[in-house]
């Protein structure tokens, strides 16, 4: 095992390198566009993954269009509102602290990942409330679903379902439930994620100049912000005049 | 093992910091945009309606890819990737959709 292999601070000012660079970069930069790479490969893969559940979507919404304008009016506009805002708000704070690990601001970069996770965790709780909804009327596609309310409606302005059509907002909330909470489940990883990055980063880490975790979760976290961007108007806007 | 005590590794320093600034104007732009999007779900366009949502979501995950992600300050290797996952989601919904439309659309 040769010297080199040894990331100590004094051999690597030896040969005029930072010691977060590894051996097999010749530079700094080319190491961070490397590693920027491999993560926006791994998105490519999630877009795919989301992809698929977009282009269900995109068919039965096609197909039984009625189930889906029925399905949407049952999702709270404001609830989602509030949500795209904190979401949007935690890409905010998430970009600031790439940019304060960027000019090696310790305090600055734990606020910031603070702020994210406690946002995050509000979305999480929003969804929550909405998700134990669904369960209260019956709308939780399997056994207990109950289509009384699109063939009867409380409101005066729903228009009234068909039975055969009126099973199909199953459809709808099956996509509701698996695409949001597919979404759910990346956040609470991301919020995970970001748990651990918080503590490195109150010791010290990605304030000395290698910052690119910080960089690469950020990354990961505007996706997940992304998703929701589309997942909004596509479940919750659906002819809403 | 390559000697670089000879010759000190060069920092090439393409890595440019995105202001707080810019962060905060494309910010103002994607709540702008929410709002936007809100209140178009309320005004009948008939078949325009989702067209409308889709294009503003496209233009607010167009802002955060470009900004909060820095792809606009990106090399041209970062640029292709990402067109490379657009392209391929393209191909995706394409090709699924030929599919149904050449065979089963209106058979549900």
């Amino acid at each position: 095992m040769d010297s080199h292999s040894i990331a100590t601070e004094q051999v690597h000012a030896e040969h005029g390198h930072p010691a977060h660079l590894r051996h097999h970069f010749e530079t700094v930069e080319q190491q961070r566009e490397a590693s920027s790479f491999g993560m926006w490969l791994f998105l490519l893969t999630e877009i795919m993954f989301f992809g698929g559940l977009f282009t269900a979507y995109l068919i039965y919404r096609n197909w039984y269009y009625p189930a889906f304008v029925a399905g949407s009016h049952q999702l709270n506009i404001w609830l989602g509102g509030i949500n795209t805002v904190v979401l949007i708000t935690s890409s905010f704070t998430m970009a600031m602290g790439v940019w304060c690990a960027e000019m090696k601001n310790k305090s600055g970069l734990v606020l910031a990942l603070g702020a994210t996770l406690i946002l995050g965790l509000v979305f999480l709780g929003i969804k929550a409330d909405e998700y134990h909804e669904k369960w209260e009327k019956h709308h939780i596609p399997g056994a207990s679903f109950s289509v009384e309310s699109f063939v009867h409606p409380d409101d005066p302005k729903e228009t009234p379902l068909a039975y055969d059509m009126a099973e199909k907002t199953q459809m709808y909330f099956f996509l509701y439930f698996a695409m949001t909470g597919m979404h759910a489940l990346h956040m609470v990883i991301g919020i995970a994620i970001l748990g651990a990055l918080l503590v490195r980063a109150w010791g010290g880490a990605y304030t000395d100049g290698h910052m690119t975790t910080i960089e690469n979760f950020g990354l990961y976290w505007h996706f997940v912000d992304i998703v929701w961007i589309f997942l909004f108007p596509l479940l919750y806007l659906i002819s809403r005049h | 093992m390559a000697e670089h005590a000879d010759h000190p590794v060069a920092e090439h320093h393409a890595h440019h910091i995105v202001s707080p600034a810019t962060y905060l104007l494309i910010f103002g732009a994607l709540l702008l945009g929410t709002a936007i999007t809100v209140g178009a779900s309320y005004i009948d366009m008939g078949p325009w309606n989702p067209v409308v949502a889709l294009a503003i979501a496209c233009t607010k995950a167009v802002l955060v890819i470009l900004f909060f992600m820095h792809i606009k300050y990106s090399s041209k290797l970062m640029k292709l990737t990402v067109a490379a996952g657009f392209f391929t989601f393209l191909a995706l919904i394409t090709m699924t959709l030929s599919d149904y439309i050449s065979r089963a659309w209106g058979l549900w």
